[in-house]
């Protein structure tokens, strides 16, 4: 039999080497000369009071919010992509934290309240020595390495026993609960060597640099959008191939994708832990720009509001959960100067509205036809 | 050494030889007890059976849905199953497949896999293949990237990650297109799909997989006539070359499958109640009774 | 201290010779002046001989009334002075002294009348001096403590003084004596014995004596060790007849609905609240009836959650069904909103619910077990409820609508059940039972906005334990993880000992997924 020709779309799709299409491309080019050109302008060149300057403040603020949307990219991954919903993975993001918390803890020096060699935290317990969990705490690169290898064991271990008793659905995320609470708990103990309920705090130096300056909040700001860019190529990378594919297969149709010949185990553990390694590294850029961290960042509620991040903006989109996690970070920032007490309200609300009426997020409402008229159509429809 | 005892020598060598390749049967011969090589993971059908059920006894909270269940199936045979419901047909495929474990019995791919003792991927890596009752495709990817991931390829995550489609598995992927005539739907959403293409497209993933044996769940089920038709020329052109354990209802289609040379298997309450020639079966007393009626 | 055994053996025989006799003035005399060693010896020899007119005498020098001349003792009360000894009218003679007693003095005075309520004849005034006198036992007290020994009818009382005995007995010079002590307190179950043989232990430099008191200890050790047993135990079943409670209404909406409610714990608040307004309603209103409150309490918070819930399921649930994950989200966000929503109306601060006076207190079953009322009330309440729904599941129409319509909702609709309102009545029951256990947090534990948020982790612990569509497996689970609890807290601090509990249960559902009761069966999708 004459093997037959493949629709040219087909064909054409798979020679395709290049990642995002020449809109695409332009669309990243522009977002890093935004943030590793403009931004550095509009805040240390352009003065004070001009009307194109971009305060400290906004700096700070948009550099925390990238670093959010870094945890939402990596939830996406699992979530959108492959079906696992983590409700734990601000742990991740905490303990990337801590630990470049720890490393700038130590960079303070003699400079603390107790003019010690040790934190202010451990002079105000007594202890006379460092715990052997700091043993690294003085060398960047042995610090950075644990950010990452910390972070990624646990959550190699978790997903290798959660997974391989074929823990799914609901179930897991409630075990993830469970175990960024109980983390949570053990973190805010003084005996752990964590700070206690006080975390991490008053940090003076990074490598030496002072850290309260406005280059430093610059180039920490460029550092974490680059980095946020540079996630998003990588992810978008992992989504387009067969692996991709095979983790959406995963999403879809678990049983199948077993009796095909895949083994989800694999694949679901290396996704799981590349994400968690994704917001370590978030949490790592994150504590030198808002100068504390503390176990609440531990907290369950912290994770939930990571998958709402990535919800409103639309599950399984990428670009979509970076969307989200500024549209509600933004909001929050908004309803907490000028109406406190609604905040909340607004967030429960969005929660609502989004699993109702909005299944695909904002990305997904941009893309549907029908408008919004459709939406109240579709989401009132019986359900039987 | 005497040219004598050389010529006697070749002479011997040459009859030795004469005997072996004469020696060889469709199950290897007087050669095939001793000294072949087997490739662990792979299937040896050289005894000529496929699979081998002994005694399989599977029972849910009391309820026993497969009571001592004994099924030979030969090497490039296409077996029919049929049965009423609850007979323990959709079990047994699970306990073959591994998403069951027995409660006691033995199950054998070949002479040397115990099926019982891998897990389901690595059932399906072992060249079993299964389609579901109901269609089970990957309702987000199109038809094209289903195929694609159904390809009997590496199916690590690290070949996963850097793998590129090449020309010859193109083409096959056409080639399944073609015999399960989605072609030019390649690029739809498979969750587009209606029942019975979503129903080919399983076995279209199946074809992919190359599987040596195929387990197939009531394949036409919400299938037209001529669909239903099509299938069975599928079926009967694999046949041979791989296994095939059919379940159905449609008794006009395991007329098709059987061409009235083929055995077929009745199954009630969880053991075998009879098994022969359609024609032999359909005349049975006791299946007549449970199954076909009067 | 062999120049004080002298007089006590005189004053010990003669208390065993010599019956109780009336106090002399002489002997007044000596107890109101004199340095302290003496008058304490002529006191303990006053008490030893027991005479009722000593009691007023001691009282009034416990009261700064009594002035010493000429070696008596006048009683001065509203200028008028009286004999000590006699009780008789007398004129205060010019040079009289006010007695002044310092601090061991009045220990020793106070430890005397005690003594002398030993031998008083009202049985519940013996109780009260022997209670008075066990932190006070010294062996000036001796004579008249084995004198109410012997004298002693009833056999409770007399355990006691036997005990109070050996406990002076124990610092005796005599090793014999020690021992023997020793021996007779091995048969105490008194914490406070369980210290004095410790602090004996310490001091001891006899080893034979110190086996002896090492026995008694080990005695008494095994015997407060069944009460601290049970002491856990107790709290473990307290504890887990909240979690019960808290994981019933859980147990209802999600194991059999499927609806992951992560409002639960607010839920359970707004019970809570819901009490809180009754008992205010009460305190208003009704304040001589506020001790049933309670009663009212009851049904008003399970119908309040009830509702809520039941408005809840109507405007949001419903449209969710199937979808567990987008039900958890959602739910969550009405956690938010219903929070923010109570602290709008009562304040983010806690509110104080009092326990009903029947509630107070407690029932002390053992020496070192008290078991609090209220935590008993909350045992009962939850086995009520938990009956009363069995009941509910099992036995009624709705309870047959809802398990069929959970079971197999197409199914059900075809024969004739409105499944939304079935839907409806299933969801507010479990949200009213979440009211319920709010209503019994009320009453052992802190009311405030974020009540809810300290049980959601621990109810769904205890529904994955459980198993999902099981009660059985809810009760056991729930009753299991707080004894599992409190016998780990006893052994490594709360916050540990929860940590503990939350890996434990991670890692079981790992090996059993299904958790301890699971619905086994041929599904599809498992």
């Amino acid at each position: 039999m004459k093997t037959p020709d493949l629709p040219m779309s087909v064909v054409l799709e798979q020679k395709r080497g290049l990642l995002l299409g020449p809109k695409g491309w332009s669309a990243v080019l522009a977002a890093v000369l935004v943030i590793a050109v403009l931004v550095p302008v509009l805040n240390l060149v352009v003065p004070d009071g001009h009307a194109l300057h971009l305060s400290d403040y906004a700096v700070t603020l948009t550099g925390k919010i990238i670093c959010y949307a870094i945890c939402a990219l990596a939830m996406d991954l699992i979530w959108g992509y492959t079906g696992i919903l983590s409700l734990g993975h601000g742990l991740f993001f905490a303990l990337g934290g801590y630990g470049m918390g720890m490393y700038l803890m130590r960079q303070i020096g003699t400079d603390g309240n107790y003019k010690s060699e040790l934190p202010d935290f451990m002079v105000f317990l007594n202890w006379q020595a460092l715990p052997w969990h700091w043993a690294l705490s003085d060398l960047f690169i042995a610090q950075a390495l644990l950010i990452v290898l910390v972070p990624g064991a646990l959550a190699f271990v978790f997903g290798w026993f959660a997974f391989r008793s074929r823990i799914k659905g609901v179930y897991f995320s409630i075990i993830t609960t469970a175990m960024t609470f109980a983390a949570m708990l053990l973190f805010f103990r003084n005996e752990t060597g964590f700070g206690g309920n006080n975390g991490f705090t008053d940090f003076k130096r990074i490598l030496g640099v002072p850290i309260a300056t406005g280059q430093m909040r610059v180039l920490l700001f460029v550092i974490s959008g680059l980095v946020l860019v540079a996630f998003y190529l990588m992810a978008r990378a992992i989504v387009n191939s067969k692996y991709g594919r095979v983790l959406q297969a995963i999403r879809d149709a678990e049983t199948r994708v077993m009796f095909t010949g895949y083994s989800p185990l694999a694949y679901k553990l290396s996704i799981w832990t590349l994400s968690a390694v994704m917001c370590a590294v978030a949490g790592a850029l994150y504590v030198p720009q808002v100068g504390i961290i503390n176990p609440s960042e531990m907290s369950p509620a912290a994770s939930i509001e990571i998958a709402i991040w990535t919800a409103v903006g639309g599950r399984a989109t990428l670009i979509g959960p970076i969307v989200g996690a500024f549209f509600v970070n933004g909001a929050k920032s908004w309803f907490t100067v000028a109406f406190p007490e609604f905040w909340l309200y607004f967030l429960g609300a969005l929660f609502i509205a989004v699993t109702l009426f909005l299944p695909n997020g904002i990305i997904g409402l941009l893309r549907r036809p029908g408008g919004i008229a459709g939406l109240f159509r579709r989401a009132t429809e019986k359900r039987t | 050494m005497t040219p004598e005892l050389m010529e006697e020598g070749a002479k011997r060598l040459e009859a030795y030889a004469l005997k072996r390749a004469s020696a060889a049967t469709a199950s290897g011969g007087r050669e095939a007890a001793y000294g072949r090589p087997t490739r662990w993971g792979e299937a040896d059908f050289s005894h000529g059976v496929a699979l081998y059920l002994d005694d399989i006894t599977v029972s849910f909270d009391g309820f026993k849905a497969l009571n001592a269940l004994t099924l030979t199936v030969n090497v490039g045979e296409l077996r029919c199953i049929i049965g009423p419901n609850g007979a323990g047909k959709t079990t047994m495929m699970d306990c073959i497949t591994g998403k069951t474990r027995p409660d006691s019995g033995k199950a054998f791919f070949g002479s040397t896999i115990d099926l019982l003792r891998l897990t389901e991927p690595e059932i399906a890596q072992a060249g079993i293949g299964r389609k579901f009752q109901k269609p089970t495709v990957y309702e987000e990817l199109s038809v094209f990237e289903n195929l694609e991931l159904a390809l009997a390829a590496d199916r690590r995550v690290r070949a996963s990650l850097f793998s590129r489609l090449t020309g010859t598995q193109l083409d096959r992927i056409g080639e399944v297109l073609q015999t399960i005539h989605l072609l030019p739907e390649a690029q739809r959403t498979a969750g587009l799909l209606s029942h019975g293409q979503k129903q080919w497209l399983e076995i279209g993933m199946l074809l992919m997989q190359d599987p040596k044996l195929l387990l197939l769940d009531e394949p036409v089920a919400g299938m037209t006539d001529e669909e239903t038709e099509r299938t069975a020329e599928l079926f009967l052109s694999l046949e041979g070359k791989h296994s095939l354990v059919v379940v159905e209802h449609d008794m006009k289609f395991v007329d098709q499958l059987t061409e009235g040379r083929k055995k077929v298997t009745v199954l009630h309450e969880g053991s075998v109640l009879a098994e022969g020639l359609l024609a032999d079966v359909q005349n049975n007393d006791k299946v007549v009774e449970v199954y076909l009626g009067r | 201290m062999n120049f004080r055994v002298a007089p006590l053996l005189l004053a010990w025989l003669l208390c065993l010779f010599v019956p109780a006799h009336a106090l002399t003035p002489e002997e007044a005399g000596k107890i109101a002046a004199g340095d302290s060693d003496e008058r304490i010896t002529a006191l303990n020899a006053a008490v030893t001989a027991g005479d009722p007119a000593l009691v007023p005498f001691v009282r009034a020098l416990l009261d700064d009334e009594v002035k010493t001349a000429g070696g008596k003792a006048y009683i001065v009360k509203d200028g008028k002075a009286v004999e000590a000894a006699t009780g008789a009218a007398a004129t205060l003679p010019a040079d009289a002294e006010d007695v002044v007693n310092n601090n061991r003095m009045r220990r020793e005075l106070d430890a005397a009348v005690a003594a002398l309520g030993l031998v008083s004849t009202d049985r519940a005034a013996r109780a009260k001096a022997i209670a008075d006198l066990k932190d006070q036992a010294d062996e000036g007290k001796l004579p008249l403590i084995e004198k109410a020994e012997k004298a002693e009818t009833d056999a409770v009382l007399k355990a006691q003084l036997a005990l109070l005995r050996a406990a002076v007995l124990i610092s005796s010079d005599d090793a014999a004596k020690r021992i023997a002590a020793a021996k007779a307190l091995s048969g105490s179950s008194e914490p406070a014995t369980r210290s004095l043989l410790l602090e004996r232990l310490n001091a001891e430099s006899d080893p034979a004596v110190k086996a002896a008191i090492q026995a008694a200890l080990d005695s008494v050790q095994s015997q407060l060790a069944w009460g601290e047993k049970l002491g856990v135990l107790f709290t473990g079943a307290s504890l887990g007849s909240i979690l019960l409670l808290v994981a019933l209404g859980l147990a209802i909406t999600y194991g059999l609905m499927g609806v992951i409610n992560m409002a639960h714990g607010e839920l359970m608040m707004i019970g809570a609240y819901a009490t809180y307004v009754v008992q205010n309603l009460f305190k208003a209103h009704l304040p001589g009836a506020f001790d049933w409150y309670i009663v009212v309490a009851i049904p008003v918070a399970f119908f309040t959650s009830a509702l809520v819930g039941a408005v809840l399921e109507r405007s949001v649930i419903r449209w969710l069904y199937g979808r567990p994950l987008e039900t958890l989200l959602a739910t969550w966000g009405i956690s938010l909103v219903l929070m923010q929503a109570v602290r709008t109306m009562f304040g983010a601060q806690n509110v104080g619910v009092e326990n009903p006076s029947w509630m107070s207190g407690g029932v002390q079953v053992l020496p070192n077990l008290v078991l609090p009322y209220n935590r008993i009330a909350i045992l009962v309440f939850a086995a009520l409820v938990l009956i009363g729904m069995a009941l509910l599941i099992s036995r009624t129409r709705l309870g047959l609508f809802v398990r069929g319509v959970t079971q197999n909702r197409r199914m059900a609709s075809c024969v004739g059940v409105n499944t939304a309102r079935v839907d409806m009545y299933a969801f507010s029951l479990g949200a009213g039972i979440a009211g319920l256990a709010g209503c019994a947090l009320s009453q052992v534990g802190n009311v405030g906005p974020d009540l809810g948020q300290g049980y959601i982790v621990d109810s769904f612990m205890v529904v994955v334990l459980g198993g999902v569509g099981q009660l059985a497996g809810t009760v056991y689970a729930a009753l299991g993880l707080g004894i599992l609890n409190k016998l780990l807290e006893g052994w490594a601090g709360a916050v540990l000992a929860k940590i503990m509990v939350l890996v434990f249960i991670v890692v079981f559902i790992q090996k059993r997924p299904q958790g301890l009761f699971a619905v086994k069966g041929r599904s599809a999708e498992a």
